[in-house]
């Protein structure tokens, strides 16, 4: 397992969370209750298995949300 | 593509408005009436109409949805007006939120933006480059100049200069820093070069942890919020399916659409955070680390503070102001209890060292460490026993009528006391005295009026002396003779009688108590135990900022509790008044609705400008 940060354009509206949750959940081999969307800091951290997925796979989903990735990090826990 | 030029957007569907009320008003013209605002309301609903689009694909029924069903609804029914006014305050409404949010969240993020980004790093051929500050790493030598912000936690190398630790302390007075001093990441050179060598690097510093701890706090959840969040989640669809039984029941095709721009949940689903960010924000400017609304709620509700006596209500510098010797040569008896007290770190301990000064050691044999008593040691062929009174009885020295008055004379101006016997007989007596911090007084002052009933000093030291504290800065109780795991006990008999607790302590020995009180309350010089173990951490151990954490605490509750009541009265508002007046419409619904986000993020901003009157 991995961890991702992804550091989002500034969110503003409240329902981006949910879209970008269930975005981030619709991803094969992410670890779902991990996925936490932080509205003030406009971030998006979430555990994933390395085998099955790909910190690119999130943000294309994200860009395909509409939303811009700033900076993407990730990390061995 | 449509969704970045969201700002041109909204200007060009206002200048089509504008212009089409001005032509049907000013020359009586419908025709470009109507063409500019079916216009308006095209390019208005595209960009909503493609987040909806994107929502509805990961099966969220957000705002975008209702609104863009409301107004291709209001476009059906030929009601341009309606739709192309209700897509320029919804796009208008998001810009708004965007640059007040964008506010609200500015005091963190002034303080994330302090990181350091570069550092003048050592390379193998001994040169000093710029390289990001990533790429540092543990054990390189650094460089940093003035004016330059220290990249790293370090230990200074060579080089002298004052360091402004603003950053991690709150204090603004300079620090004068040279070889051996260790400097700390975020703080800024304000004269002089320094060279250091890493000790610890990107979040692992102090400056790193304390970033990681705000970023997590400002979007930590409560149980409230989570309600709201659960809530929202089946709120949207429900509008959703309101409207259309609406719409089989009514026929009214304008009815069912004005009820899914009127149930927009926008306020609701913002109100908590926006409160949120702005009182930790406050905090973080003030040198008050506030960790989450969890710990906020709490923290505004305690009745009980109880605090530790040294390093807390005290400066926690001891000093011998007085002392008396029995007998024997007291250069020799000194040394000996100079060597013994060095094997201690307790603050008394420390002040009997310092007092006495230069002079010789002593080989020491054997030491035990005595909680909340004393050292028993042995030294050059002697037993030695340094402590208190009690452990003075415990151990059969005699204490004759003449040290009896004398102890109880200096324990009456409020003197700590440490006695050292050698085999059996008192050699010295010393009192001690730790400076209560200035204007604490007016500080409990201030936490009484703040609502707070109890204020309790727990301490090791002498019943009187502690009284002598309590009755000086007007604290209600006073305990002494309390050793760490009476302090517990304490805390737990206070929480069982249903009492609120929040303990203040300095992080050191008393982190059992900051985690068992409900609120645990660090004055954090910065050290990683007090940021840690602890809810609230006042920065460089500033006690004076209590009053305002508490008062900040508060007023945050009531910021979010307004900001609910905001949210939820709108929409009641709006919605019983859709059926029973004949002024509501879509528009003036959607103008509320927007008014009402920008009134609850107004209202959360006013808590970045808390002060304590």
């Amino acid at each position: 397992m991995k961890k991702a940060t992804i550091k989002l354009e500034t969110l503003t509206c409240p329902s981006c969370m949910q879209k970008i949750e269930n975005g981030i959940k619709s991803i094969d081999g992410v670890d779902i209750p991990s996925i936490n969307v932080l509205f003030n800091s406009s971030k998006v951290i979430f555990n994933f298995d390395e085998n099955k997925a790909s910190i690119e796979d999130a943000e294309n989903v994200i860009a395909k949300l509409g939303y811009e990735v700033k900076k993407s990090q990730v990390k061995d826990i | 593509m449509i969704l970045s030029r969201k700002n041109h957007i909204t200007l060009m569907s206002l200048i089509l408005i504008v212009t089409a009320f001005i032509s049907k008003l000013g020359f009586g013209n419908t025709e470009i009436f109507l063409w500019a605002l079916v216009i308006a309301s095209v390019i208005g609903v595209a960009p909503i109409a493609i987040q909806a689009y994107q929502a509805l694909r990961v099966k969220v029924v957000s705002i975008d949805v209702l609104v863009t069903i409301a107004v291709v609804g209001a476009f059906l029914i030929r009601n341009f007006e309606e739709s192309a006014i209700v897509t320029f305050l919804f796009l208008f409404g998001a810009y708004l939120e965007q640059r007040t949010l964008n506010k609200t969240r500015s005091a963190i993020k002034e303080l994330t933006e302090m990181a350091p980004e570069s550092a003048l790093k050592q390379m193998d051929n001994g040169e000093f480059e710029m390289v990001e500050v990533e790429e540092v790493d543990v054990g390189d030598i650094l460089l940093v100049k003035t004016g330059a912000k220290v990249p790293v936690d370090g230990t200074v190398v060579t080089g002298e200069g004052h360091i402004n630790e603003a950053s991690i302390t709150g204090e603004s007075l300079p620090v004068t820093k040279k070889k051996d001093s260790k400097v700390f990441a975020g703080t800024i050179l304000e004269n002089g070069t320094l060279q250091i060598i890493a000790d610890r690097v990107g979040e692992d510093t102090t400056f790193g942890k304390i970033i990681e701890l705000v970023e997590e706090a400002q979007d930590s959840k409560s149980e409230a919020e989570r309600f709201i969040d659960r809530f929202s989640k089946y709120y949207t669809p429900a509008v959703l399916v309101l409207s259309f039984i609406v719409w089989l029941v009514s026929r009214d095709i304008e009815l069912a659409i004005t009820i899914l721009v009127l149930g927009c949940p926008g306020a609701l689903v913002i109100g908590v955070p926006v409160s949120n960010v702005a009182g930790i924000g406050n905090g973080a400017k003030h040198g008050v680390l506030l960790k989450g609304s969890e710990v906020i709620r709490d923290f505004s509700r305690v009745d009980t503070i109880v605090f530790d006596k040294t390093g807390t209500l005290t400066i926690g510098n001891p000093k011998v102001v007085d002392h008396i010797i029995y007998s024997g040569n007291s250069d020799e008896v000194l040394s000996y209890l100079s060597s013994v007290e060095k094997e201690s770190d307790h603050p008394l301990a420390n002040a009997v060292v310092e007092y006495i000064g230069d002079t010789k050691t002593h080989l020491i044999e054997k030491t035990d460490v005595i909680k909340g008593g004393g050292i028993v040691a042995k030294i050059g062929g002697h037993r030695m026993v340094v402590g208190n009174v009690a452990l003075m009885e415990r151990e059969n020295v005699t204490l004759n009528k003449k040290v009896r008055e004398d102890i109880s004379k200096m324990q009456s101006v409020g003197n700590s006391l440490v006695l050292a016997s050698m085999d059996g007989e008192l050699k010295v007596l010393m009192g001690i005295r730790d400076p209560i911090r200035p204007g604490v007084k007016k500080d409990l002052e201030k936490l009484k009026k703040l609502g707070v009933k109890n204020l309790v000093v727990l301490s090791g030291d002498n019943q009187e002396t502690v009284d002598l504290v309590a009755k000086e800065i007007g604290l209600t109780e006073a305990h002494g003779h309390m050793l760490p795991y009476d302090k517990q006990d304490y805390i737990k008999e206070l929480q069982a009688k249903g009492q609120i607790v929040a303990f203040v302590g300095d992080g050191v020995n008393d982190s059992p108590s900051l985690a068992l009180a409900q609120i645990g309350i660090a004055m954090g010089n910065g050290t990683d135990v007090a940021i840690e173990t602890s809810d609230v951490v006042l920065m460089n151990s500033d006690f004076g900022r209590l009053p305002h954490a508490l008062g900040l605490a508060k007023a945050t509750v009531n910021n979010m509790l307004q900001n609910i009541l905001i949210a939820i009265g709108v929409v009641l508002i709006l919605l019983v008044s859709v059926f029973f007046s004949e002024w509501m419409n879509m528009a003036i619904g959607m103008l509320v609705h927007e008014a009402s986000i920008l009134v609850v993020i107004l209202n959360g901003m006013r808590l970045l400008g808390y002060k304590l009157r």
